[in-house]
């Protein structure tokens, strides 16, 4: 009887192994395609209808998902595993499947201007460190931002320039100054922004800087005044004010094939007026008047020279130095050396010229 | 294209008349035909009305050259006179230079004109006056502007310079694609 009940229980332990054996593995005709860190399992087997029809639809669904279920865990536990917190814990590797994106891709942004100035030049961006070596504080202070190497704010001794004003406070100058820049900074990035979303931008002039430059005041007033219902026509004018330039970018030109007998009238009256213009006296004239008469003395100098001998020589002396003197004041006016320099020689020269004109 | 604003047909003209004196008037007023200025991407033509009205049936792009072409502005709204406008210059012209026949291959080149050069030279010519180059045949070769007035010419040593060089026939061939 204990022997019957031996191989019975040995029988019905191996049937039991068998089953839980069975219940683990599962027969696929083709294998399942496994992406673990989805945790998903894609089934290829062909479903056959006659499973679907009758009673046994149910049944067979749930079989099915058991299966595939059961393989999936088989997938993961083949995995590496850790103990957290008396937990077993799988470590599940990249998902394999691509996932369409939620939203779209994001537009590139447009450079800013820094950017454009560097792309079109080549400037790369240099890496810098972080903290730099402070001598005076001997110790590791930011580059920049809170308690950084060089903040000319924070210094407690200004040398006043020599050609600044004595009452003027340096150090309330540099706090403004700081402050100019940090606003400016803060302007050209929200033009960036605005740039980048092609929002409206206030030109320049109209945004208030430290100093305005007389034209950026102009152009300030002349956006003020065009920024009315009827752009400006009916605007007041100060008593001297001339009527504003066309500051738009739209030039206007005369037509191109406009009154040609108009145009022609208006040239000539331009060239009239450019022919008013110039001076009657010529200084050039003058000056060559003078060194006309200069050489005519030399030349008659030179003769008598020739005519006469030692006796006359006292006299030429002084002739041409006169004739020397006078040449340099002549012409110091255009630049004495080349006319000092061949003066005499000039003069020799000038008597073989004479034909030619 | 588009005609001259008065700012730059005073530049223009003021530029012409260094060497063609008052004789501008020639030019825009003429007996044979209505001809006029347009600028064409900073260059200035000279055509006459019907080369106009035909020229207009061209794109801007596609429209190289019209007419004769008297000079361009510059970036900074100065206007250069260039060797094409010689035509227009020389039977005008005022003050006048002629060269040795030596001395025509240098300035044909791109060189100033020295003293040792110089043929024949105007009476009166100022310093720094537009002046008209011309050979012993009185072939116009280019322009330049005076170094010396004629007086100073006369008495200067052989070795000074005295018309510099501005423009000349040969730049034709040394700056074709640039002319147009």
């Amino acid at each position: 009887m204990a022997e019957c009940n031996v191989d019975e229980l040995l029988a019905k332990a191996q049937q039991d192994e068998a089953e839980k054996l069975r219940s683990i593995t599962v027969h696929k005709e083709l294998d399942l395609e496994f992406d673990v860190g989805n945790l998903l399992a894609i089934d290829n087997n062909r479903i056959e209808t006659r499973d679907f029809k009758g009673q046994n639809k149910e049944e067979f669904l749930r079989s099915l998902a058991r299966d595939n279920t059961q393989l999936l865990i088989n997938e993961i536990w083949k995995l590496p595993t850790e103990r957290v917190e008396e937990v077993i814990v799988a470590k599940l590797p990249e998902p394999t499947t691509l996932l369409p994106r939620e939203k779209r891709p994001p537009k590139a942004k447009p450079a800013t201007k820094w950017e454009q100035f560097a792309k079109l030049k080549g400037i790369q961006k240099k890496k810098k460190t972080n903290l730099v070596w402070d001598e005076n504080a001997k110790e590791w202070r930011r580059r920049w931002g809170y308690k950084r190497v060089k903040d000319d704010t924070k210094e407690w001794l200004i040398e006043v320039p020599e050609n600044a004003d004595p009452n003027e406070d340096q150090f309330a100058k540099r706090v403004t100054a700081k402050k100019e820049r940090v606003a400016k900074n803060e302007l050209n990035r929200l033009r960036n922004i605005a740039r980048s979303q092609k929002g409206k931008v206030p030109g320049v002039g109209l945004t208030p800087t430290a100093q305005q430059s007389k034209d950026d005041l102009g152009r300030a007033v002349t956006v003020a005044k065009t920024s009315t219902a009827s752009m400006g026509r009916f605007q007041d004018r100060l008593p001297k004010e001339k009527p504003a330039k066309n500051m738009g970018k739209k030039r206007k030109f005369e037509p191109l094939i406009g009154d040609f007998s108009n145009e022609r009238q208006k040239q000539l009256e331009l060239l009239k007026v450019l022919g008013n213009k110039t001076p009657k006296l010529d200084i050039t004239k003058a000056v060559n008047k003078q060194m006309r008469e200069e050489d005519r003395e030399e030349a008659a100098a030179k003769y008598r020279k020739g005519a006469g001998k030692k006796g006359r020589k006292g006299n030429n002396m002084s002739g041409k130095g006169k004739g020397k003197g006078g040449k340099g004041k002549g012409v110091k006016g255009k630049g004495g050396k080349p006319g000092g320099g061949g003066g005499g020689g000039g003069g020799g020269k000038k008597r073989s010229k004479a034909g030619k004109h | 294209m588009r005609p001259l604003t008065e700012e730059e047909t005073k530049t223009m003209f003021e530029k012409l008349s260094k060497y063609i004196g008052e004789n501008i008037k020639l030019l825009v007023d003429r007996p044979d035909g209505t001809y006029c200025f347009r600028l064409h991407k900073d260059r200035v033509y000279y055509m006459s009305e019907k080369i106009l009205k035909l020229a207009t049936n061209i794109s801007r792009d596609k429209l190289v050259s019209v007419g004769t072409c008297f000079g361009k502005f510059t970036k900074t709204s100065k206007f250069r006179l260039h060797i094409t406008a010689l035509d227009f210059l020389a039977p005008y012209a005022k003050f006048k230079v002629w060269v040795k026949p030596g001395t025509e291959q240098s300035f044909l080149y791109g060189n100033h004109v020295l003293k040792s050069g110089l043929g024949r030279i105007t009476e009166n010519t100022e310093q720094y006056q537009g002046v008209v180059v011309y050979s012993m045949a009185d072939v116009p070769l280019g322009f330049g502007v005076a170094a010396k007035s004629t007086q100073e010419c006369r008495r200067v040593d052989p070795m000074s310079i005295v018309v510099f060089h501005q423009a000349d026939v040969g730049e034709f061939i040394r700056n074709e694609d640039t002319l147009t």
